[in-house]
């Protein structure tokens, strides 16, 4: 999919360039686009750099465990098919914490983990368990407290106020996150509820 | 509103800022060395990040200048305009769901166009930041588990997706219109 977009950008761009009878165009946009992307990485180092220095601070202090201890009501809600105590649950709450606190690198190998573990619990094993639709609902809705890489890039365009858009993205993502909460509920009240064993 | 959502953007980094150093150590952690030690990290992913937006911006890059962009958006212009949402975000609503290196490159091109303080610039900058590469985080972590059906995974992926879209385009007007 991504590799029909990249190639429908270029040929298309090439194409109508032609037409246009402006080739030259061309050129010169590859290689600006190719300088813009070069620059704009540059400018991520300095706050990638940081941010991800603060956030080893914070999971070394434990704060990662901390929020996952608060987020255990709202896990029990999220997947009532889990049984209690199962390893499952820990993995789940430490990717949602990693992902609100904006951690990519550590929510996804513990996405990965809470996948597995939910995995064991799957009668069906090559077909998505609810419990496992209703985590992906979570990650792909994107719970972010702090949008580093966009406050990163408004600051590389000389923003006057690059960070405005932290309650804009927070009421969005808010938004977002709920309707991904309650589509996957209405999906999994359609679907025959699946028995689990003891796992 | 806007007044809330300024004081909400402006004070939640200070505080965390101050309250995550302070919090290791009162925990006893060696703040200064757990930081360095992240920050590596840091480096890293910056780098990584260097050929898919150049690739991404090359390709988009080209098809803006050839006149390729605003003849598509063109065509949708009527119906977007009639929904009230600025036509310049819409290719970012097909992008964001497939691939995040593409969709920052695009926002990074309209924050780059029409200037990071514009409703543009803070609708995409909003956008990014409220949804995510669903198609993505779908094919590694099911394909992690070796799952090959995905049941409704993906259809509540891309419902929240547009959900997030259309919020965040909703609340940049409401917050800074």
């Amino acid at each position: 999919m991504v590799n029909f977009i990249w190639l429908f950008f270029i040929l298309v761009g090439f194409i109508v360039a032609a037409i246009n009878g402006r080739i030259e165009v061309v050129t010169e946009a590859a290689f600006e686009g190719a300088k813009t992307g070069v620059t704009v990485c540059f400018g991520l180092i300095s706050i990638l750099v940081f941010w991800l220095g603060m956030m080893r601070i914070a999971e070394d202090a434990g704060l990662l465990s901390k929020m996952a201890k608060l987020l255990q009501p709202l896990v029990r809600f999220l997947f009532p098919g889990i049984p209690r105590n199962h390893p499952a649950i820990g993995y789940i709450m430490s990717n949602m914490s990693a992902n609100i606190l904006g951690l990519g690198n550590a929510a996804t190998p513990m996405g990965i983990k809470a996948m597995q573990e939910l995995q064991k619990l799957n009668p069906n094993k090559e077909h998505a368990s609810p419990e496992m639709c209703t985590l992906l609902a979570l990650n792909t809705s994107s719970l972010t407290l702090v949008p580093t890489t966009l406050i990163a890039i408004r600051m590389n365009f000389n923003s006057l106020t690059p960070t405005d858009i932290v309650g804009t993205t927070l009421i969005a993502t808010f938004i977002s996150t709920a309707a991904a909460i309650m589509v996957d509920r209405w999906y999994r009240k359609r679907q025959p509820p699946i028995h689990y064993t003891k796992g | 509103m806007y007044s809330l959502v300024s004081l909400i953007s402006a004070w939640t980094i200070p505080i965390l800022l101050v309250f995550i150093p302070l919090y290791a150590v009162f925990r006893k952690v060696p703040v200064y060395e757990s930081f360095t030690d992240g920050a590596k990290d840091g480096f890293d992913t910056a780098v990584k990040i260097i050929p898919h937006l150049v690739g991404m911006m090359v390709a988009i890059s080209i098809f803006r200048a050839s006149g390729a962009m605003d003849f598509f958006i063109g065509m949708l212009k009527p119906l977007l305009d009639y929904l009230g949402v600025p036509s310049e975000v819409f290719p970012l609503a097909i992008l964001r769901p497939i691939t995040g290196a593409g969709s920052l490159a695009f926002t990074t091109d309209l924050i780059k166009e029409h200037g990071p303080d514009s409703m543009i610039g803070r609708i995409a900058s909003t956008i990014q930041g409220s949804t995510d590469t669903t198609l993505y985080v779908l094919t590694v972590y099911f394909g992690a588990v070796g799952i090959r059906k995905a049941g409704y995974a993906l259809k509540v992926g891309l419902i929240s997706d547009l959900v997030g879209f259309v919020a965040a385009i909703a609340v940049c007007v409401l917050v800074f219109g």
